[in-house]
């Protein structure tokens, strides 16, 4: 079950865009989203495809990953784009029956918002592929700083993140584990009509909040025990570097913002 | 029942990067009735084996056949509960699969997934507390007032009301106090001895391999490296010793006799065998 989920998982490598800072990656991904509704041409979505595909690349991880991340979501895609399509009016009328038309500007724009997902999607997956959870919990700390005008809580949200992430894959074993148990006492996951299903729940997710509970209590009294009073005056242990192909990779999108506005119509 | 591991091999997330094997190759036997241990290091693949005993895992090579049904990498996971019914798994902390209200509940669950009454389920409950060594005025506790070793015993007996042919127990004792440790093995002893279940230990203390076990698998890197009655494979201390497993205390003990220039006709296991093999030899009686 877990095994599927390749949305939010982490590939160590060595490529260009592993070694990119990920303050740079994270801004880089955010500024794409950003950026793709520019394009409403089909050369300025060629475009983006092609940018997108050369930062896969040159993540060297396979595209078969990225297309796997897909799936889960396609029917949610799907969905979209034909709601696009069938109830957008105008252009030339294909074909019309009841409520449904399929007309010019609708077929357009359901291609558009499919490549938009598309894209999105690859882009998205290509940071959390490359970027290991600490180095994106720290990149959001920095980020946020500014913030601390506001007394936002920068430093309780940036160790509640990092705590999070940290105890993502403990979480996973451990659901595993009891599943395990519980199955062996003749729990049927996943079988049977959508009340048995979710009764089968029950036994995996109590368990699950106790352990929760637990754990979180035996993490505070350790991190107390070892000096933790809060967020005052503490130094940093990983430092992030900005260096040259950092500044380097917001120039490249800069160039392609201007690459989408030039092909814009 | 008879449990038996035709070269079975287990990769997990098999064509992925994430890919790993866990077990190649293995053969092994549980016989019907016997008390059968598994030792290797952490990561031998020991937990995976067992997840195949009662069809929580498939094998992606090979076949595991459990009584009458055989499960080959094709299997289709419906239709395995039977198998779940003959196969209790006590898994490690097995306290951290309690959930119901009450310790009868809790005990009941079990049972009732495989179709007892309610009836029927609470009365397995107060036997098999009573088994474990808790008293009845526990039963309308909630198992999460209790202390983590009468959490434990709450769990093993939530396993054994579901009245398993075959018993499997993944370090059933680590973390308990050594009282709580002697008591849960002699309990699971008593039921081999006066049920003839079939028990299959997976354990790092090999005094209890010793004491209890008649025939021991070592797993490393997912391959069976030996396998035997604790005899053979006790033996050649030298072996265990280099494979890190461990030797019984009073094998250990013995050794050290032999060095001082005595000699035992056969390699003592357990403290009562060593104590008679010096009786037998009429008192120390070597030159001082």
């Amino acid at each position: 079950m877990m095994n599927k989920l390749i949305f939010g998982r982490y590939i160590p490598g060595d490529s260009i865009i592993h070694k990119l800072d990920p303050r740079a990656k994270l801004v880089a991904s955010f500024y794409f989203i950003g950026v793709i509704f520019i394009a409403n041409t089909w050369q300025s979505y060629l475009f983006a495809g092609l940018f997108t595909l050369g930062c896969v690349l040159l993540s060297k991880i396979s595209l078969g990953f990225f297309l796997r991340g897909v799936r889960p979501l396609i029917w949610l895609i799907l969905f979209t784009v034909a709601l696009q399509m069938f109830f957008t009016t105008g252009g030339v009328v294909y074909w019309s029956w009841w409520i449904f038309t399929l007309t010019q500007y609708g077929v357009m724009n359901g291609i558009f918002i499919f490549c938009r997902f598309i894209l999105i999607i690859f882009m998205s997956t290509l940071l959390t592929l490359t970027t290991a959870p600490l180095e994106l919990s720290d990149a959001i700390e920095y980020l946020l700083r500014p913030l601390k005008v506001l007394h936002f809580p920068v430093h309780e949200i940036s160790l509640m993140l990092s705590i999070a992430l940290r105890f993502v894959p403990t979480l996973m074993d451990e659901t595993e584990k009891i599943m395990n148990a519980q199955r062996a006492r003749g729990v049927d996951f996943g079988e049977g009509n959508l009340i048995q299903k979710m009764k089968a729940v029950i036994p995996l997710l109590i368990p699950l909040f106790v352990s929760s509970f637990n754990r979180a209590e035996d993490l505070a009294t350790a991190m107390e025990a070892r000096g933790y009073n809060g967020g005052e005056g503490r130094t940093k242990y990983r430092k992030l570097d900005w260096h040259l192909r950092d500044t380097l990779t917001i120039v490249v999108f800069a160039v392609f913002t201007v690459g989408l506005v030039l092909l814009r119509k | 029942m008879d449990i038996r591991f035709e070269q079975v091999g287990f990769t997990y997330q098999p064509n992925s990067p994430f890919e790993t094997r866990a077990l190649f190759d293995i053969d092994l036997e549980v016989k019907e009735g016997s008390y059968t241990a598994l030792v290797g290091h952490t990561g031998s693949g020991k937990s995976t084996l067992l997840q195949h005993l009662n069809a929580l895992l498939k094998p992606t090579a090979g076949l595991v056949k459990i009584g009458e049904r055989t499960i080959t990498p094709e299997t289709d996971n419906k239709n395995l509960k039977p198998i779940r019914k003959k196969v209790g798994i006590v898994f490690q902390f097995p306290e951290a699969q309690l959930f119901e209200e009450t310790v009868a509940k809790d005990i009941a669950f079990g049972p009732k997934n495989f179709g007892a009454t309610d009836e029927e389920a609470v009365k397995l409950a107060a036997r098999y507390l009573e088994l474990v060594g808790l008293d009845e005025s526990y039963l309308e506790r909630s198992p999460f007032e209790l202390s983590g070793g009468q959490m434990r015993r709450v769990a093993i007996a939530g396993v054994l009301a579901m009245e398993p042919e075959v018993l499997v127990l993944d370090e059933p004792t680590a973390g308990l106090d050594p009282q709580g440790r002697k008591e849960m093995m002699e309990m699971f002893w008593r039921l081999h001895k006066e049920q003839q279940m079939t028990i299959v230990l997976v354990t790092h203390l090999m005094d209890d391999v010793a004491n209890f076990a008649d025939y021991v698998y070592v797993l490393e890197k997912g391959r069976v490296i030996k396998c035997g009655t604790p005899q053979t494979v006790f033996e050649d201390v030298g072996w265990v010793e280099e494979k890190q497993i461990g030797v019984p205390t009073a094998t250990a003990f013995a050794e050290k006799l032999v060095q001082k220039g005595l000699t035992f006709d056969h390699l003592p296991l357990t403290a009562e065998e060593l104590a008679d093999q010096l009786v037998a030899m009429g008192g120390l009686s070597h030159d001082e």
